[in-house]
Parts: C-alpha cells; structure tokens; sequence
C-alpha cells in the first residue's frame, strides 16, 4: 500500500482492506504513537466538510504529523481561479500526502495522476467516499466480530447515497445477504444491484422498514432528502416510514447494531441513542483509527 | 454492374496507395474525419458524402493517399460508423478489407455526458473502458459514471 493513493473503495483488494481494519485496532488499542513526526499531512477542502476534515486532522495529528491546507476554498488560491492541476502540483511538493476532498466527480483521480505523492479521497461530489467505507466496515466487523454471512440492511435513500453503494460494493466480498428498504423512487441503481447479481449473491427490496428488523444483523440507516422527490407529495406521504424509533427495536436480533454516516437529522429517534443497539457515535470515532492506519499504510512507516 | 462502378469512379476517383474508408454513415463523415486528425492532412483526400449505396441508402466515403492507420488509431470512429469498412490500396489495388471494431478503452474524442465531472469542468483528456460493445457503454475513468450511445457527444 505504500505510496498507493485511495481514490475509490476497488483501488485496494479485499486483503488490502483487512490489512487496513486490521491497523486500525492497533490504533485503536493505541491511539498516540508519534510515528509521523517528520511528515506533513496537506487537507484541501475545496468544499466544506467539518467532520471528516477534523477526522483526518485529529488521525494526523495523533500520528505526530504536521498538518497544512485549507478547511474552504475561499480561503485559498482557489478563488484566484487556480486550476486543480495546479494546486495539487503545487501542494504536492509541500507534503508528503495530501487527503483532498472536492464538490465535482472525479478530481480525486485526476489529482492522483498529476501529483508527486498519494491522494486519499475524501469525497468527490457524489462519487466516491473510501474512507467513510473503511470505517462502516471496520465498525460492522467490530460489533459482529467478522464481515463474513451477515444480514445487511440498508434503510432510506439508496439511490443517491455513495456511501451505500460504496459499501454495498465492499461487502460483496464477504457473502452478504442484502435488504434495501426504501421509497419506490430512491431504490438503489441497477448497476449496484448487477454487482450483487455477478458476484452470486441475494438481496431483497422492501418499501417497510419493520418486517426487516428482526432478520438482520446490521441496520445501516441513511437520510432521506426532501430535494430528491420530483414530487413534494410523494416526500410527505413516505417521509414517517424510514423513521426508526426505539420502540421497533423490540424484535431485533441480540447482535443488531445500527449504524450511520451521520449527520442525521430525524431519521433516528433520539430515544434510540441510549439503546446498546446504536453504534453510530463510535462509528464516527471509528473513522479516526482508520484514517490513522490509511496514513500509516500510505506512508510506508508500518509494515 | 460494371457500369455502375464505373460512374462511382468517375465521383470520387481512385487513389494509388493509401486507406479506402467505405460505408460511413453519411452524417459521420466529418466526426471521422476528426475524429482521425484528416482536416489538416497535407496529401491528397478524396470525400464523398450521400453516396448511393444498396446497403445503406446513403453512405458516405473517405480516401486518404499515402496513409495506412494503426488499428487502435482507426477503431476509434467504429463509435460513430460502427459499419465502416477499411480497405487498403497499393498500386491502385485492393491489398487488405476489414471491418472496424469497438476498441476496448477511448481516449479524447468522447465528452463525459455527467455536467459534474471533472473533464468537464477543467482541461483533463477523457479516458473511458468501454464496458458494453454491443449496446454501446463507456465508463469514465474519472467520475466512474457510464455514458451511453444516447448520451454520447464528441469533443
Ligand atoms: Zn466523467
């Protein structure tokens, strides 16, 4: 993995990625190890993303990196009207990584192939986001102590989410049984679905969250936005049925964990934070120690 | 039938050595054209364009003297005559016919239909795999979005 960037979650194999989880609770174990002290992490922001910025900020900083770069583009030569190549050319010989994310499709890759060293992906437009991948994988495996035969389901907006079909793509490694809850308008792509289809494994669709409930092992819950409805009435009439609330969670199985990308806004009942069942704080804390082991990897100062 | 050949001659007439391209639909004619580089090309070039054609209503006709192309050079325009033939003349003789074919990657000459990709946005060279040759589909190697035949546009 050394001097590898991470545009797309398929850049690394399935042992890549294990290699990667596998870091990561040593970091976890060991959060504080000054290993990076005479490196120079760059974040370029050239849209906003105060979470995963501070993410990757708190990974390098952890590390003992030094860490330079913008947190918007206003702030930078961007707005002077810079080009991509030209910032990345420049910055690229500032540091010795650069974790970059950007509101169009494909900058990441473009900026891996003109830069002098790796790129990390951290979301280009409505492409791809590995890390946030890296992290949902690492905390299903940390709740369900293997990746292996689990029952998945995905609840809300599955056409427009990267993250769900990026991990959905992820887990076909593992022999995972999909369940896609969603409105008839926002099912996931029939490019995803071929994916599962090629790799010989099922996934079933249902318009009810409830009924899945009590099958599966993970319960990935995703915002649903009133924007992506071509019809506001149609928003109004499905909006209460990808709500979950404390109440549904009676029937779960034992090891159910609920997980999401956050930040959320009233898919979750606050009355479930308190349930053993919700993991999605420590999720997000997760993508710190993988992030740090993605540094680490990248840098080559692991082996 | 030798006629009719003859009057064809007398159209677009014959080349010495060179590459024959036949059987462009006739709308096409200029995108091969640069999709292959031929509008500034310094020897001689022989167009025709509504041509009859029993197979294909109107077609459309290129005679390039002098040039022989390298196949992944040529399989380029099968993206937009997909039913060209090549034939290659030496000494005013036919030397070699075949058919084009759908490379499996192209470069430059499509535009990514996705507004949002980068290749759109700043001066990047796009890079597709074709990932369906027969119902035509080109995946971009950057926004990883497919563009298909109804979508397609060439730069
Ligand atoms: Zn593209």
């Amino acid at each position: 993995m050394k001097n590898k960037s991470l545009v797309s979650i398929n850049d690394f194999t399935r042992d890549e990625h294990i290699r990667i989880l596998d870091l990561a609770g040593n970091f976890e174990r060991r959060p504080k190890q000054r290993i990076l002290e005479d490196y120079v992490v760059a974040t370029l922001f050239f849209e906003p993303s105060t979470r995963t910025r501070l993410s990757f900020e708190s990974a390098a900083t952890r590390l003992g990196a030094r860490v330079i770069g913008f947190s918007e583009p206003g702030s930078s030569s961007v707005q002077k009207g810079e080009s991509l190549r030209d910032t990345i050319r420049t910055v690229s010989n500032y540091a010795d990584i650069i974790v970059m994310r950007h509101p169009r499709e494909g900058s990441a890759r473009f900026a891996s192939e003109v830069s002098r060293v790796p790129v990390i992906n951290a979301g280009d437009g409505a492409n791809q986001h590995p890390t946030q991948t890296l992290l949902d994988l690492y905390s299903i495996r940390k709740t369900q102590g293997t990746l292996d035969n689990l029952n998945v389901a995905f609840i809300g907006d599955l056409k427009y989410g990267r993250t769900v079909h990026s991990l959905t793509m992820a887990l076909c490694n593992y022999n995972t049984s999909f369940h896609l809850v969603s409105p008839a308008e926002l099912k996931l792509p029939s490019s995803v679905k071929m994916h599962i289809k090629e790799r010989q494994l099922v996934y079933h669709q249902y318009t009810e969250m409830s009924e899945v409930i009590p099958k599966v092992d993970i319960l990935y819950m995703t915002r649903i936005q009133k924007e992506r409805f071509q019809d506001p009435m149609e928003y109004e009439k499905v909006k209460n049925s990808y709500i979950l609330r404390n109440s549904m969670l009676d029937n779960a199985k034992s090891n159910l964990r609920i997980l999401h990308p956050l930040p959320r806004v009233n898919e979750i009942t606050y009355d479930v934070d308190d349930n053993p069942k919700a993991y999605y704080f420590t999720q997000a804390l997760n993508g710190v120690f993988v992030r740090q082991a993605l540094l680490a990897a990248i840098l080559g100062v692991v082996e | 039938m030798e006629n009719t050949d003859q009057r064809k001659e007398l159209k677009v007439s014959a080349i010495e050595n060179g590459t024959v391209i036949d059987h462009i639909p006739s709308q096409s004619v200029y995108q091969v054209l640069r999709i292959l580089n031929l509008t500034e090309y310094n020897d001689q070039l022989l167009i025709g364009t509504n041509l009859e054609s029993r197979k294909m209503g109107k077609k459309g006709i290129i005679k390039v003297s002098n040039k022989f192309f390298k196949s992944d050079e040529i399989n380029k325009i099968a993206l937009v005559a997909p039913s060209a033939t090549l034939i290659l003349i030496k000494d005013f003789g036919v030397s070699e016919k075949k058919k084009v074919e759908i490379p499996s990657r192209v470069e430059k000459i499509v535009k990514c239909f996705n507004p949002n990709c980068i290749t759109n946005v700043e001066d990047v060279v796009t890079r597709f795999e074709v990932v369906n040759k027969d119902d035509l589909k080109l995946r971009c190697h950057y926004c990883e979005k497919i563009t298909a035949k109804d979508t397609m546009t060439f730069k």
